[in-house]
């Protein structure tokens, strides 16, 4: 027997890539993706692995050093969310064209639900739009196997390829064939032709028919065909089929397991949806009067079998279309597609349970608490992070995209610029990281359009909601050597903003003082877009120093339990029974900041020094 | 002898709580154990904006390795994913977890649950007894150490708390007191019961 490790979906996924030859790997965080770049970076370490792995600004950036990575003729990988493939979309489509020389693999993890995203995009569309194949895993193992399947693919067809994970592959755990990545450092080897790697509009059109060709080869390439699933092949007899891919396929091998007799199908698990093999297409339609496309989360391979008669799925109502495919969802479809009973109805109570919050010290409910009290009748564009979470504390009015909040600020002060003083005061909140990622190009645009707002940016020196990646304000690379550590101010200063001032956001009355200071720099005649950066390092990130005094709250008999505490601030480490009653403190979970002494207007929250200290 | 592949029961465990409670740590315990005894695993957890605060849940799902399943015997999960009403068991670490959960278990499963009140067959105050052992953060492992102390797993008490003495770390004396301060707890429920330990609730 092989021994066998427990590993999660992108655990898997980092382990292909090494099997597949990665020499490099550029990612940027973002939930379901971010363990696939972490796990590199632990057997890097482990294994002494002779691998470049980065946390890149961004995900454009991640992408074109990947790509001149396998210029070079090196196996590389690219690792992001799907709307981090948004961001890197320019990179994306034009590499299609130019192609590759050591493969590269372009791991896009989407998010049916959406649990943790803007968006329910399928990446499988980017994939189409470019022409590249993709390859779309059921399970950690496949996962595994596809991210090295997909290393070979790309350096033999000299084309990137997607590998498209969704978060219930990405955060899947599965016991799996113990393995030990090593990395063969293959040597750098750049052949100059500028007719591909620089190639102009003209040579550009004859790189587009090399990819039609590359894509055209792909798609009969018989490692990537469709099969049917053991105990569910193709009979004699014209019984109806299932094309099934991602985990939706894994839900409906299980489930058909359970429906028994009446189930008499034939299953086609789909590596790749797209390209779809030709010789596929017209077998499954030859072969199967009814037709039943089960995928996630847009119609790829629907769109693909061309015949609207025969098949079934979300461009004729059968399948939803929107919302995560779940086993429970799957079950109701397959058992109308064949005609058997509906299973005994479970009733789901509605939006149980509670809602994600700030955790109980966090700085950020601070420095939200001092927005809302300096600007009380602002309008407040929020950005993507764990402070989205603003939004509860009635903080953050929109949530767009990554660096949003600056631009919006500036599109919301031109469209209020006409009401002069009385225009409602903007104040923009971005975390570190984010604003890194994204705000910096937005915070130049509005210097020089001459906008008017503050932004508040939320340094809690780390990327948090992701799990705690550096951010460039670190100064050292993964490997541990150090490099100039990027400064927030320096950078804003650098765009022109003459208002640059650091605040810790714990020094609650003071941050008001200074957010009130900003406004005035921004309404003052010779004014302009006012920073305030707020920092204190994430309570979270245990890599980080604590600093500060911690103290202990008490209530006390002023306590009227009005609740306005609870529900102003909403610092889990409050507890609040019931009207009149006075709140209790949480001790668990309470970090001793002290913030919550300042939010209760009855002054019944007193700090006080616990003995010893 | 334990942990022979036959001795593996298919069992699927929903595992429910908030944010901090340890819901993966405990998810990941049974899962090594079954591994351990020669089963294999699929599990499916919450990461991400959920963690800080909200609802959490892990769907663990226990089988035969398909390599070592008989003709005759239960195919082997695929799927991460429970369904609802599927579940065997329901390990509820907060009472949140019981009323957005609870859909989850099947008709005749059994619901192991924390909360202060109001009491029952199989319902302990794990976070008060993980705070008289001077360890609030340990209420996981009460929990889990009640579970199997009842019976209610498919593994064995003795063999979750191996593998607990097999990741060891820092705080493993302390979790080790409070997951059998919970196993005590299931036995001694089961003794005033009058039964021997339950067999396994089994898919």
């Amino acid at each position: 027997m092989t021994a066998r490790t427990i590993h999660l979906g992108n655990e898997a996924i980092a382990l292909g890539l090494l099997e597949g030859g990665c020499t490099l790997a550029a990612s940027y965080p973002g939930t379901p993706a971010s363990e696939i770049l972490a796990t590199l970076i632990r057997h890097r370490q482990s294994g002494k692995l002779p691998i470049h792995l980065e946390w890149s600004i961004n995900e454009k950036v991640a992408f074109e050093v990947a790509l001149a990575n396998s210029y070079a003729g090196r196996r590389s990988a690219v690792i992001m969310k799907q709307v981090g493939l948004n961001v890197a979309a320019d990179p994306f489509m034009s590499a299609a064209y130019t192609g590759v020389k050591g493969g590269l693999v372009v791991v896009v993890a989407d998010d049916p639900g959406p649990h943790s995203s803007q968006t329910e995009q399928d990446s499988r569309f980017f994939a189409m739009m470019a022409k590249v194949p993709v390859l779309d895993p059921s399970t950690p193992e496949e996962a595994r196997r596809f991210a090295r399947l997909a290393m070979e693919i790309s350096e033999r067809y000299e084309i990137p390829v997607m590998l498209r994970p969704t978060t219930r592959v990405c955060h899947a755990r599965q016991d799996l064939a113990t393995g030990v990545p090593a990395v063969m450092d293959a040597e750098p080897a750049f052949r100059k032709s500028p007719a591909r790697w620089a190639a102009t509009p003209k040579f550009r059109l004859l790189l587009h028919r090399e990819l039609n060709e590359k894509i055209q080869a792909i798609a009969r390439d018989g490692e990537l065909l469709p099969s049917a699933v053991e105990g569910f092949e193709p009979p004699g007899a014209r019984r109806p089929c299932i094309v099934a891919s991602g985990v939706v396929l894994a839900h409906v091998r299980e489930i058909l397991g359970d429906l028994g007799p009446g189930s008499e199908v034939t299953l086609y698990a789909v590596p790749m949806p797209h390209p779809l093999p030709p010789s596929f297409r017209d077998a499954v339609l030859r072969d199967h009067d009814r037709i039943l496309v089960l995928e996630e989360t847009q119609p790829v391979m629907e769109l693909q079998l061309q015949d609207r008669a025969q098949v079934s799925g979300r461009l004729n109502g059968t399948v939803p279309s929107a919302g995560e495919l779940l086993p429970e969802t799957v079950e109701g479809i397959l058992r109308s597609f064949l005609g058997l009973p509906p299973a005994l109805e479970i009733v789901i109570p509605a939006a149980a349970g509670r809602r994600p919050t700030l955790c109980a010290g966090c700085a950020h409910r601070a420095a939200f608490f001092a927005i809302k009290k300096a600007f009380p009748k602002g309008i407040y564009p929020g950005d993507i992070g764990c402070y989205t979470l603003g939004l509860n504390l009635g903080a953050v009015d929109t949530v767009l995209c990554m660096g949003a909040a600056v631009s919006q600020a500036s599109g919301f002060y031109h469209a209020y610029r006409s009401r002069g003083p009385e225009a409602p005061p903007i104040c923009a909140t971005i975390g570190d990281s984010t604003f890194f990622h994204a705000g910096v190009p937005p915070l130049m645009n509005a210097v020089v359009q001459d906008a008017r707002f503050t932004l508040v940016i939320l340094d809690n020196s780390t990327t948090a909601m992701t799990g705690h990646q550096p951010t460039p304000a670190g100064g050292v690379t993964l490997e541990g050597k150090t490099v100039p550590a990027l400064s927030i101010e320096a950078i804003v200063e650098a765009c022109g903003v003459r208002f640059v001032r650091a605040i810790d956001p714990y020094r609650l009355g003071e941050m008001i003082d200074l957010l009130k200071e900003a406004d005035a720099h921004v309404r003052a005649k010779d004014g302009g877009v006012a920073v305030v950066v707020a920092r204190r390092p994430c309570l979270m990130d245990r890599s980080q120093a604590r600093s500060g005094e911690v103290v202990e709250i008490l209530v006390t008999s002023q306590c009227v339990g009005c609740g306005l505490c609870v529900k102003l601030f909403e610092c889990p480490a409050l507890i609040w029974r019931q009207e009149k009653e006075p709140i209790e403190i949480d001790r668990v979970l309470c970090s001793g900041c002290g913030a919550c002494v300042h939010v209760c207007p009855h002054e019944a929250l007193a700090a006080s020094r616990p003995s010893g200290a | 002898m334990l942990g022979g592949a036959r001795s593996i029961v298919m069992q699927q465990i929903i595992i429910s709580g908030v944010g901090g409670q340890g819901i993966l740590f405990i998810t990941r315990l049974l899962a090594e154990t079954a591994l351990e005894m020669g089963g294999s695993i699929l599990i499916s957890e919450t990461h991400g904006m959920a963690q800080r605060g909200g609802n959490v849940i892990s769907h663990l799902k226990v089988s035969l390795r398909a390599d070592q399943a008989g003709p005759g015997s239960p195919k082997p999960f695929v799927s991460p994913l429970i369904r609802p009403g599927r579940a065997d068991v329901l390990l509820a670490l907060h009472p949140d977890g019981e009323t957005a959960h609870g859909y989850y278990l099947k008709t005749g499963g059994i619901t192991i649950a924390s909360r202060p009140a109001p009491p029952g067959p199989s319902v302990l105050d794990a976070t008060r007894m993980a705070m008289e052992l001077g360890s609030p953060v340990s209420a996981n492992l009460v929990l889990l150490g009640f579970a199997a102390g009842l019976g209610a797993l498919f593994c064995p008490p003795e063999r979750v708390r191996a593998t607990l003495e097999r990741f060891g770390g820092r705080k493993l004396e302390i979790s080790l007191k409070a997951y059998d301060a919970g196993w005590d707890e299931g036995r001694k429920r089961l003794a005033a019961a009058g039964s021997p330990p339950p067999g396994p609730a089994a898919s």
